[in-house]
C-alpha cells in the first residue's frame, strides 16, 4: 500500500483541500488513522480507567475501518480472479468487534474490582505490582 | 553305687558350685545385704557345698577302692598288682569299658617278660568328656574329667582349706564392709585415699579362684588344664592387686602375672610339641567314632608314652619318633608315592629302628621341660620365684589360699599328674631346679623381717622340696608333701594374718611377747611351725610334715646312693631342713616370746574374733593328723599311692642328656637303711635349727646382730634377696625399657615426622585447591549471579506500574519499530 499512497495522495491532499474529489479508500484510511491516533492519545493521557477503555475502543475501531476500507473491491480490482466473496476485511472487523466486546466485559470487571479495592478508577493508583 | 558315673557327677558339681557363687556375686554382689555382707555367706556356702560333695566323692571312692597299706618289700609286688588289677575292671567307665579291658589284658600278657617284675597295674581312674568345645581333624578340645585317687584327694584338700579361708576371710575383711581410708595411699592433695569398701568383690574373686583351681584338678586333658591355668593366673592378678590403689600392690599383681606368662610360654611350647607329634592332649584313652562310624580306641598321652603293650615302660611315642625322623619318612614316602598304604606300612616298619637310634627322645624331653616351665612359673621355682614374695601385697587370706591350696599347688599337681610322660632327663632338670629353689629361698627367709615374707620364702622353699622329690623319683613323696604343706602353710598364713590383724604391722622387729595377748594364735602357729619343720618322735609318731619330709629325704638319699656324682641334691635337702627349722622358729620366737619391743603395738594387740580363730583350730588339727596312717592302712599316703601312674615307681636308668642318670624306684626309699638314715638326718637338722633359733632369739645367748656382723657380706647378700630382683631389673627390665624407649623414639622422630610431612603437604595442596575453588569456580558462578542481579535491578526501574506510561512506550515503540523497519526496507531496496 505504501508506494501508491505516498505517491498519489500526499500532494493531492494538500492540493485539493477541502473535499473536492470523490470519497476513496484513502479517505476511509485517513478517518481510521485519526481514530487510531485519537485512541492512543486517549489511552496515554486519560487517568480514568473508563477513559482508557474508551481509547481502546477507538483504537480497535480505527483498525476496523482500515480493515473494511482495504477490503474494498475497488482497491482489490473487480472480478477477483482468485474467487471468493471478497469479504475478508469485513469478517476480520466482525472478529475484532467480538473481541472488543469480550475485552470490554473483562476490562469493566477488572475496573469494578479495582474500584472496590481502591475506591477510585484512577489508573495511576494501580501500582501495587511495581518492582 | 556306680563310681564311674557318680564320681564325675559329684566332683563336677563340686567344681561348678564356686562358679555359681562367682556369677551371682558378679551380678548381684552389692545388693546382697548391707554393703554386700551376704556375699561372704554365699561364697562360703558354695565352697562348703563343694567340700561336702568332695567328701561324698571321697566316700564313694574309698568304698569302691579300699585304701590299704602298700607293703614295701620287692616280693610283695604281686599283691599290689592284684589289687590294682581289680581296679580297671570296675573302673572302666561305660563307653571305655572295652578299651580299658583290652589294655589290662595287654598289660598282663606282657607282665612276665616286659616290665621286669613290676606288675604295672593300671591305677583305678575314670576319664571322659562332658562337652566338646571344638573338634577339627585330630584336634579335640573338650571339657572333660580324669578322676583318680589324687583328683579326689586334691578336691578334698582344696575345698577344705578354701572353706576355712572363706570363713576366716569373712572376719578378716570386715573393714571392707564400710568406707575405707587407706593410709598407705596418699593422694596428690596430701589426703589419704578414701574409697567405698569392696567386700563382695573380694569373695567374687575368691570363688572364681577356687573354681579355676578345681578345674585344673579335674581336667581331663592338657588344653583344659591350660585354660584353667590361665584363669588361676588372672584370679591371682585380681586378688594380689586387691588394694590396687597402692602402687606396690598393683605392681606386684602385674609382676605375678607377667612372670607367670614367661613360664606359660614354655608350657605352650610343650603343648605344641605334644599335640604336633601326638595329635592329642587327652590324658586318658577315648573311644571315638571313625569315618565309618565304628568305635575305635584313641590313645591318650599316658598310654602313648607308656604303652600297655610294653608293660607301661617309658617309650618314645611313634608320633615323636616319626616327627624327628622326618627326613627318612620323606624319603620313604617319595619312593613309594604310588601306593600310600604301602608307604605307611614301610614307615611303621621302620619306627622301631629309628626309636632304637634315639630319635624322638629330644622331642619328648622338650615336651616335658616345656610343661615343667609352666609349673616353674606357677609354683614359683627358680628362676621365676620372684613374684611370690611380692604377692604378699594381697590380703592375707589370699596369701594363704595362693600359697597352700591353689596356684602354687597347681604347678606341683601338674608335674605329678603329668609324671608318666616325663623322662628321667626331665626329672633330673626338675630335681635340680627344685634344689636350687629350696636353697635360695630358705637362705633369704633367714634374714627377712616381714612376717609374711618369711612365710612366702618358706613356701617357695617347700615347693622346691616338692619339685625335688618329684624329680628324684619320689612321686608319692612330693604329692604327699603338697597335701601336708597345704594344711600347715594355710594355717601359718592365717596365723600370721591374725597377728597382722592385731598389730597392724608386718614387721617382726616391732612384735614380741604376743603369747600372752593372743594365746590361741600363738599355740596354733606353734603347731604349724612344728609341722613345717617335720617335728616328731623318730619312728614313733609325728606331725604331718614329719612323714612327708622324711619321705622326701629318704628318696633324695636313695637317689644320692644310686647316683654318686649327684649326691649334692641330698645335701641341699638336708641343709634346707636345717634352714627351715631355723627361720620358722626365729619367726615364732621373735613374734610371740620375749618382751614387747614396741609398746604401741603391744597395747593394741588382742586375740582375733572367733570366726578367725576357729579355722585356725581346724587347720591345726589337720596339720598334725594329715600325715597319719591308720592301723588298717587308711591314710593320705596310701591314698596317693593308689593313683600312682601305671609304669612309674620302678627304676628308670636311661639317661639321655645326662649319662648314667638313675632314678631309683620309690619303694627303695622305704628300705630300712635308707629310711633310718633319712629320719635321723631330718631329726638332727631340725633340732639343730630350732636350737640355734632358740639360742639367738629366745635365750639370747647369741646376739643376732653379732652374727650378722660376723658374716656381713653374706648377710647383706641375703637381705637383698641374692640380688635376683636387681639382676632381672638390669638384665631384662632395663634393656626392655631401653628398647621400648628406642622404639618410641623412632616412632616419634621418624614415623611421626613422615606422617606429619604427608599431612603438611596435603594441607598445602588443599590450600591451593581451595584458592582455585574460591576465586575461579566460585568467581564465575558469582559473576553470573551478579550480572543477572544487576540487570534485574536496572530493569526493575522500567516497571513503573503507570499504565499510561506503558501505553506511551507501546506507541512510541511501535512508531520506532515502524521507522526502523521502513528505514531498513529502503536501505535494502537501495542496496
Amino acid at each position: 500500500m505504501g508506494e501508491s499512497f505516498h505517491a498519489a495522495a500526499g500532494p493531492a491532499l494538500l492540493a485539493v483541500w477541502p473535499i473536492s474529489e470523490p470519497v476513496s479508500v484513502a479517505h476511509y484510511m485517513a478517518v481510521g488513522a485519526v481514530m487510531f491516533v485519537a485512541g492512543v492519545v486517549c489511552m496515554a493521557v486519560k487517568r480514568n480507567a473508563l477513559g482508557v477503555l474508551m481509547g481502546i475502543e477507538l483504537v480497535l475501531n480505527g483498525a476496523n475501518i482500515n480493515f473494511v476500507a482495504l477490503s474494498s473491491p475497488y482497491l482489490r480490482g473487480l472480478g477477483d480472479p482468485g474467487g471468493g466473496l471478497g469479504l475478508d476485511g469485513q469478517v476480520t472487523a466482525l472478529f475484532v468487534i467480538l473481541l472488543a466486546a469480550a475485552e470490554a466485559a473483562v476490562a469493566l470487571a477488572i475496573t469494578l474490582n479495582f474500584y472496590n479495592n481502591h475506591a477510585t478508577v484512577d489508573v495511576d493508583r494501580g501500582e501495587d505490582l511495581k518492582g | 553305687m556306680d563310681a564311674s558315673s557318680t564320681l564325675p557327677f559329684l566332683l563336677g558339681l563340686a567344681w561348678l558350685a564356686p562358679l555359681v557363687s562367682f556369677a551371682a556375686i558378679l551380678f548381684y554382689g552389692p545388693r546382697m545385704g548391707p554393703h554386700g555382707r551376704d556375699a561372704a555367706r554365699l561364697a562360703t556356702a558354695a565352697i562348703a557345698t563343694s567340700l561336702v560333695l568332695s567328701l561324698l566323692a571321697a566316700g564313694v571312692w574309698v568304698s569302691n577302692h579300699p585304701v590299704v597299706a602298700v607293703s614295701h618289700g620287692g616280693a610283695d609286688h604281686g599283691a599290689v598288682g592284684d589289687d590294682g588289677a581289680a581296679g580297671p575292671g570296675g573302673a572302666a567307665d561305660g563307653h571305655q569299658e572295652a578299651a580299658a579291658a583290652g589294655e589290662s589284658a595287654h598289660g598282663h600278657a606282657d607282665d612276665g617278660h616286659g616290665a621286669g617284675g613290676h606288675g604295672a597295674p593300671l591305677p583305678p581312674s575314670y576319664s571322659g568328656d562332658w562337652y566338646t568345645l571344638y573338634e577339627a581333624g585330630g584336634l579335640t578340645l573338650s571339657i572333660g574329667w580324669w578322676i583318680d585317687a589324687l583328683t579326689v584327694l586334691m578336691f578334698v584338700v582344696v575345698t577344705l582349706i578354701a572353706t576355712c579361708i572363706h570363713v576366716y576371710a569373712s572376719g578378716y575383711m570386715h573393714d571392707e564392709l564400710h568406707d575405707v581410708t587407706d593410709h598407705e595411699v596418699t593422694l596428690a592433695d596430701g589426703h589419704h585415699l578414701h574409697r567405698p569398701g569392696r567386700f563382695p568383690r573380694f569373695f567374687q574373686a575368691l570363688s572364681l579362684f577356687c573354681f579355676s583351681m578345681l578345674g585344673i584338678v579335674i581336667a581331663g586333658n592338657l588344653a583344659m588344664v591350660f585354660i584353667f591355668w590361665e584363669l588361676v593366673g588372672i584370679c591371682s592378678w585380681f586378688l594380689i592387686g586387691f588394694y590396687f590403689e597402692r602402687h606396690s600392690a598393683s605392681t606386684a599383681a602385674n609382676k605375678a602375672f607377667i612372670v607367670n606368662r614367661v613360664g606359660d610360654f614354655g608350657m605352650l611350647i610343650g603343648l605344641m610339641a605334644l599335640w604336633g607329634a601326638l595329635g592329642t592332649l587327652h590324658f586318658g584313652d577315648r573311644v571315638v567314632a571313625d569315618d565309618l562310624g565304628t568305635p575305635v580306641n584313641r590313645q591318650g598321652l599316658f598310654s602313648l608314652v607308656r604303652p600297655p603293650a610294653r608293660g607301661h615302660a617309658l617309650t618314645v611315642p611313634d608320633g615323636m619318633v616319626a616327627a624327628e625322623a622326618a627326613a627318612d619318612v620323606a624319603a620313604i614316602v617319595r619312593t613309594g608315592a604310588a601306593d600310600p598304604a604301602a608307604a605307611a606300612t614301610a614307615v611303621a616298619a621302620n619306627v622301631e629302628g629309628w626309636r632304637s637310634r634315639g630319635l624322638g627322645r629330644w622331642l619328648l624331653f622338650v615336651a616335658g621341660v616345656g610343661i615343667f616351665c609352666g609349673c616353674v612359673g606357677k609354683s614359683a621355682q627358680f628362676p621365676l620365684f620372684v613374684w611370690l614374695p611380692d604377692a604378699m601385697e594381697g590380703p592375707t587370706p589370699v596369701s594363704a589360699l595362693v600359697h597352700s591350696a591353689t596356684m602354687v599347688a597347681a604347678g606341683v599337681y601338674l608335674v605329678g599328674r603329668f609324671y608318666p610322660v616325663l623322662t628321667p632327663d626331665v626329672l633330673f632338670v626338675i630335681a635340680v631346679i627344685g634344689a636350687i629353689t629350696l636353697f635360695i629361698a630358705a637362705t633369704i627367709a633367714l634374714v627377712a623381717n616381714d612376717i609374711k615374707r618369711v612365710l612366702a620364702y618358706s613356701t617357695v622353699s617347700q615347693l622346691g622340696y616338692m619339685m625335688l622329690a618329684l624329680g628324684v623319683g619320689g612321686w608319692a613323696a612330693g604329692l604327699f608333701h603338697l597335701v601336708t604343706h597345704a594344711f600347715f602353710k594355710s594355717l601359718l598364713f592365717l596365723c600370721s594374718g591374725s597377728v597382722i590383724h592385731a598389730c597392724h604391722t608386718n614387721d617382726m622387729r616391732r612384735m614380741g611377747g604376743l603369747l600372752r595377748t593372743m594365746p590361741a594364735t600363738a599355740w596354733t602357729m606353734l603347731v604349724g611351725c612344728l609341722a613345717i619343720i617335720g617335728a616328731g618322735i623318730p619312728f614313733v609318731i609325728g606331725t604331718s610334715g614329719y612323714y612327708s619330709k622324711d619321705a622326701i629325704l629318704a628318696q633324695a638319699l636313695s637317689f644320692a646312693n644310686a647316683n654318686p656324682g649327684r649326691g649334692w641334691l641330698f645335701l641341699a635337702v638336708a641343709g634346707g631342713a636345717f634352714l627351715t627349722a631355723f627361720y620358722m622358729f626365729r619367726l615364732w620366737f621373735m613374734t610371740f616370746l620375749g618382751s614387747p619391743r614396741d609398746h604401741h603395738v603391744a597395747e593394741h594387740a588382742h586375740e582375733s574374733p572367733d570366726v578367725m580363730v576357729r579355722p585356725l583350730l581346724v587347720l591345726a588339727v589337720l596339720a598334725v593328723v594329715a600325715g597319719w596312717t591308720l592301723p588298717g592302712g587308711f591314710g593320705i599316703a596310701n591314698l596317693i599311692e593308689q593313683a600312682r601312674p601305671a609304669g612309674t615307681g620302678g627304676i628308670e636308668s636311661s639317661g639321655y642328656l645326662f649319662p648314667g642318670l638313675t632314678i631309683p624306684a620309690e619303694h627303695e626309699s622305704h628300705v630300712g637303711a635308707v629310711h633310718v638314715t633319712a629320719t635321723l638326718t631330718a631329726f638332727a637338722t631340725a633340732t639343730a635349727g630350732v636350737l640355734l633359733a632358740a639360742a639367738m632369739y629366745w635365750w639370747k645367748i647369741l646376739s643376732p646382730g653379732l652374727v650378722a656382723g660376723l658374716f656381713r657380706p653374706v648377710y647383706t647378700f641375703l637381705a637383698n634377696r641374692w640380688y635376683v630382683d636387681e639382676l632381672y631389673d638390669a638384665v631384662f627390665v632395663k634393656p626392655v625399657l631401653a628398647l621400648a624407649g628406642l622404639a618410641s623414639g623412632a616412632d616419634r622422630r621418624i614415623i611421626d615426622r613422615i606422617i606429619d610431612g604427608v599431612a603438611w603437604s596435603a594441607r598445602r595442596i588443599a590450600g591451593i585447591d581451595a584458592w582455585i575453588d574460591r576465586w575461579v569456580v566460585d568467581g564465575l558462578v558469582d559473576a553470573t549471579a551478579d550480572v543477572t542481579w544487576n540487570a534485574g535491578l536496572e530493569l526493575k526501574k522500567l516497571q513503573t506500574g503507570r499504565l499510561r506510561q506503558y501505553v506511551l512506550f507501546i506507541a512510541l515503540g511501535t512508531v520506532a519499530l515502524f521507522v526502523l523497519v521502513s528505514f531498513l526496507y529502503r536501505t535494502a531496496l537501495a542496496g
